[in-house]
């Protein structure tokens, strides 16, 4: 597995929170202003970080039958130093973010992750793995933050949980249509170079 | 006995676990495609969220607080509930093959869905008693049922509309889910949260 694949897929093609729509629930919940989510990005960052590259360094002495235990064994103990470090350092963003800090446990990209991919790959491809999911879930979150505070001043349906949805849907919405277009693209720039390739093995007059 | 009444209606209703608090939408997103599995999923969820909140409840009494180790909730609340949903598989596979048939696939997603623990969670919060917790754990599950049903059968009817194309597929059902929270809008003004 090639690491631009792996930074590519984790921003863009396979993003968390646009495409396999994981992690939907603090997702939804704590975009409501723009400092909880870049409070609960960064922490989601860097659970998601270690714990892809706790895994990825102990998978061979984890046996198949106690996996699942023990990754989430990894991942609460991660997510509870991380609840204990923002109490420690910034207590008003731990009680706005409420129980969405210790839920990061029950985050379904993390351990998504670890299952499909820390549990095999190296540490250097699973640490960057981690990289790029969490940065991709971290750039949904502010910008579904950002959208969302901006937007409440004029639309107030923007601020209510049912504003949270709609935005999201429209972001994917956005996201497919980048996508197809960019796939379009993409075909018509290869058959280019196909074609240009037949010119110059063939006999040019 | 209002109180307790009033407690479920809040947890059901106007503090939708699922549309207002943003509590599992994984399962909602993804097993709400059929109504059948939905129904599966609902109970499976009811069974276990009851269940859990007397295991939290028990766990924070008689263990959590003598020791003076609340900061280690997380940490113990999720392995009670990996244990419980494990204990209720074997225990549903033993007293009843037909159940497990119709439940067991659902039971093993339940560990990772973000409503059971913030049950837990929100009851510790809360300071809620026994009785109180259970209570909250039915009117929790019994929201997330009634909105997943529902969803299921919305869906359903979805796959049959001529959807423009950029919308389609998750696009369209997350603004199907948002104007589902609108109409839950509806019971806000009922009571006191």
């Amino acid at each position: 597995m090639k690491l631009t694949t792996v930074w590519l897929d984790g921003l863009w093609d396979r993003n968390p929170g646009l495409i396999q729509l994981l992690g939907l629930c603090p997702l939804l919940a704590v975009s409501n202003t723009i400092d909880n989510a870049i409070g609960l990005g960064l922490a989601t960052l860097f659970v998601m970080v270690i714990s892809n590259a706790s895994i990825s360094l102990i998978r061979h002495l984890i046996d198949e039958a106690i996996r699942l235990p023990s990754f989430v064994l990894v991942i609460a103990t991660l997510t509870t130093s991380a609840e204990l470090f923002m109490q420690a350092f910034d207590y008003p963003l731990y009680q706005s973010l409420g129980i969405f800090v210790p839920l990061i446990v029950t985050n379904c990209l993390i351990l998504g992750r670890a299952e499909a991919l820390a549990r095999r790959e190296t540490l250097l491809i699973s640490t960057m793995d981690g990289l790029a999911q969490g940065l991709g879930f971290f750039f949904v979150l502010v910008s579904l933050g950002a959208i969302r505070e901006q937007v409440s001043d004029i639309i107030i349906l923007a601020a209510l949980p049912s504003g949270a949805f709609i935005a999201l849907g429209m972001l994917i919405a956005i996201h497919q249509v980048i996508q197809k277009t960019l796939k379009q693209f993409r075909a018509i720039t290869k058959s280019d170079i196909k074609g240009r390739r037949v010119r110059t093995t063939g006999n040019i007059p | 006995m209002t109180d307790l009444f009033l407690l479920i209606v809040s947890a059901a209703l106007v503090n939708n676990f699922v549309l207002v608090q943003f509590l599992g939408l994984c399962p909602f997103v993804g097993v709400s495609s059929r109504i059948d599995s939905a129904l599966g999923m609902s109970f499976a969820t009811t069974f276990v969220l009851t269940l859990t909140s007397i295991v939290a409840y028990l766990l924070k009494g008689l263990l959590l607080i003598p020791l003076d180790a609340m900061w280690l909730r997380t940490l113990a609340f999720i392995v009670a509930i990996a244990v419980t949903v494990q204990f209720t598989e074997l225990a549903i596979k033993k007293a009843s093959p037909l159940l497990y048939s119709v439940l067991g696939i659902y039971l093993p997603l339940i560990t990772t869905n973000c409503a059971i623990l913030g049950v837990a969670l929100l009851n510790t919060n809360r300071a809620h008693t026994l009785v109180e917790s259970v209570f909250y754990g039915i009117g929790a599950a019994s929201g997330f049922s009634l909105v997943l049903i529902l969803f299921a059968g919305v869906r359903e009817r979805l796959q049959l509309a001529d959807i423009p194309e950029p919308f389609q597929g998750p696009s369209i059902t997350l603004i199907t889910a948002g104007f589902m929270a609108l109409a839950f809008m509806g019971f806000s003004g009922i009571i006191q949260p």
